[in-house]
């Protein structure tokens, strides 16, 4: 039987894929924060996951302004890195599990999320900059990915408490699929970050902190801050963090954390990192 | 419905300085955000760099949304129902990071945004809302 063995949650900021792309991940302003991930690739080396569900957003890549899935599952066999507006990055073309991504999609449908189902599609910083962060640069990514874009950006973006639920209906996909995978969850975007208008700029660490300590309890309290709230508190952008509960709704009640990171800043935003498991 | 729409889209007009990205911004950017979309393709970006006037007058745009793009006036760019992840196209075929184009949209200079962000950047006290003033 599949199943969800752990639940990572990373900011995806483009930045650090250029960091990674130009070698410069050790300098002054980057190596503080790749250091708060020396451990999680590590630690992935140890685990090696078979399949990561890879819960993102897409940055106007792979959808424009015409059509705007709420819940989006890739069920291909290949993604390319996206060109979004500079060359697409040099890293490793992103393979799909395209029989788990069916599955999840058909349990998922069947469990009443009606996911809008993706066969082509080219993947951005969203999902790469995540995969850079948690296995550096190797010639080829580790294990395959299932993309589950989120809509974060046209309003109304999902509730947390939705969000929570598809989780939980994911856990329960992958649960029900016969073949014996080492199966991750990964949640990323976030942290506090504003990056337009005369606000732009905000940062909000102790809420950050409190959303980070949340998450590593049971987290009943995180599922239902409303969208208002993230805005007031995280800037616009800081809504992305209703994708760390897809992730966290996966893993059940209790989790046990194993990792966590928080540094300020990088570009305009605040990173975030969690690696918990289920307890 | 958990909470009344009306109040649920009144309240995203309560925080200073932002444009969430609702329904009506995305409807009236439309055009705008596809147009910013399209310099995704390389031999688009060539097109625009060689005449950004003649490009844009392809798009069903307004004159003020233009306007808007060809002065780099984020900010009017999002009054005028534009997006950031959208607009990121234009500012990269500019060659600007995103920190340093964002930063066009504060009262800072490129420096000075910098150095804020360093700091531990824009506090929420007395950003987190115009009516409540907190």
């Amino acid at each position: 039987m599949a199943r969800i063995t752990a639940g990572v949650a990373s900011s995806h900021v483009p930045l650090l894929g250029v960091a990674v792309d130009q070698g410069k991940t050790r300098d002054d302003y980057f190596g503080p924060i790749f250091a708060g991930y020396d451990w999680t690739r590590e630690w992935e080396k140890a685990e090696k996951p078979d399949v990561v569900i890879l819960v993102y957003n897409d940055h106007a890549s792979a959808f424009d302004a015409n059509i705007i899935p709420t819940f989006a599952i890739g069920c291909g066999e290949l993604y390319k890195p996206a060109d979004e507006g500079w060359g697409p990055r040099s890293v490793p073309d992103v393979e799909g599990h395209a029989d788990l991504a069916w599955h999840i999609a058909q349990s998922l449908i069947l469990d009443d999320f009606d996911m809008t189902i993706i066969n082509e599609m080219d993947v951005d910083h969203g999902l790469t900059v995540p995969l850079s962060m948690m296995f550096g640069t190797p010639d080829k990514w580790p294990c395959k990915v299932v993309p589950l874009a989120v809509n974060v950006v046209t309003y109304p973006v999902p509730s947390g408490n939705r969000c929570w639920a598809l989780g939980e209906a994911i856990a329960r996909a992958v649960e029900s699929f016969p073949e014996d995978l080492n199966v991750q969850i990964w949640g990323t975007g976030g942290m506090s970050h504003q990056l337009q208008g005369p606000r732009a700029g905000l940062l909000n660490r102790e809420w950050d902190n409190t959303f980070l300590d949340l998450l590593e309890s049971d987290g009943e309290e995180a599922r239902f801050i409303p969208h208002i709230e993230y805005l007031r508190e995280t800037g616009s952008e800081g809504i992305e963090m209703v994708m760390w509960l897809i992730m966290r709704g996966a893993l059940g009640r209790k989790v046990n954390r194993l990792h966590r990171h928080y540094h300020i800043p990088c570009s305009n935003t605040a990173i975030g990192h969690l690696v918990l498991e289920p307890a | 419905m958990k909470q009344d729409i009306h109040e649920y889209l009144a309240e995203l007009e309560d925080i200073p300085g932002t444009r969430v990205f609702t329904a009506k911004r995305a409807r009236a950017g439309y055009h705008l955000n596809q147009f910013a979309m399209s310099l995704m393709k390389a031999e688009n970006r060539e097109r625009w760099k060689a005449d950004e006037r003649k490009y844009l007058d392809e798009w069903p745009m307004s004159a003020d949304q233009k306007a808007a793009i060809l002065a780099r006036d984020y900010n009017k760019c999002l009054d005028l129902g534009g997006n950031v992840y959208f607009l990121a196209k234009v500012f990269s075929t500019d060659g600007l990071s995103f920190a340093e184009a964002v930063s066009t949209m504060t009262d800072m200079t490129f420096p000075e945004y910098r150095d804020m962000m360093l700091n531990g950047g824009r506090p929420a006290a007395g950003n987190r809302s115009i009516k409540g003033g907190y």
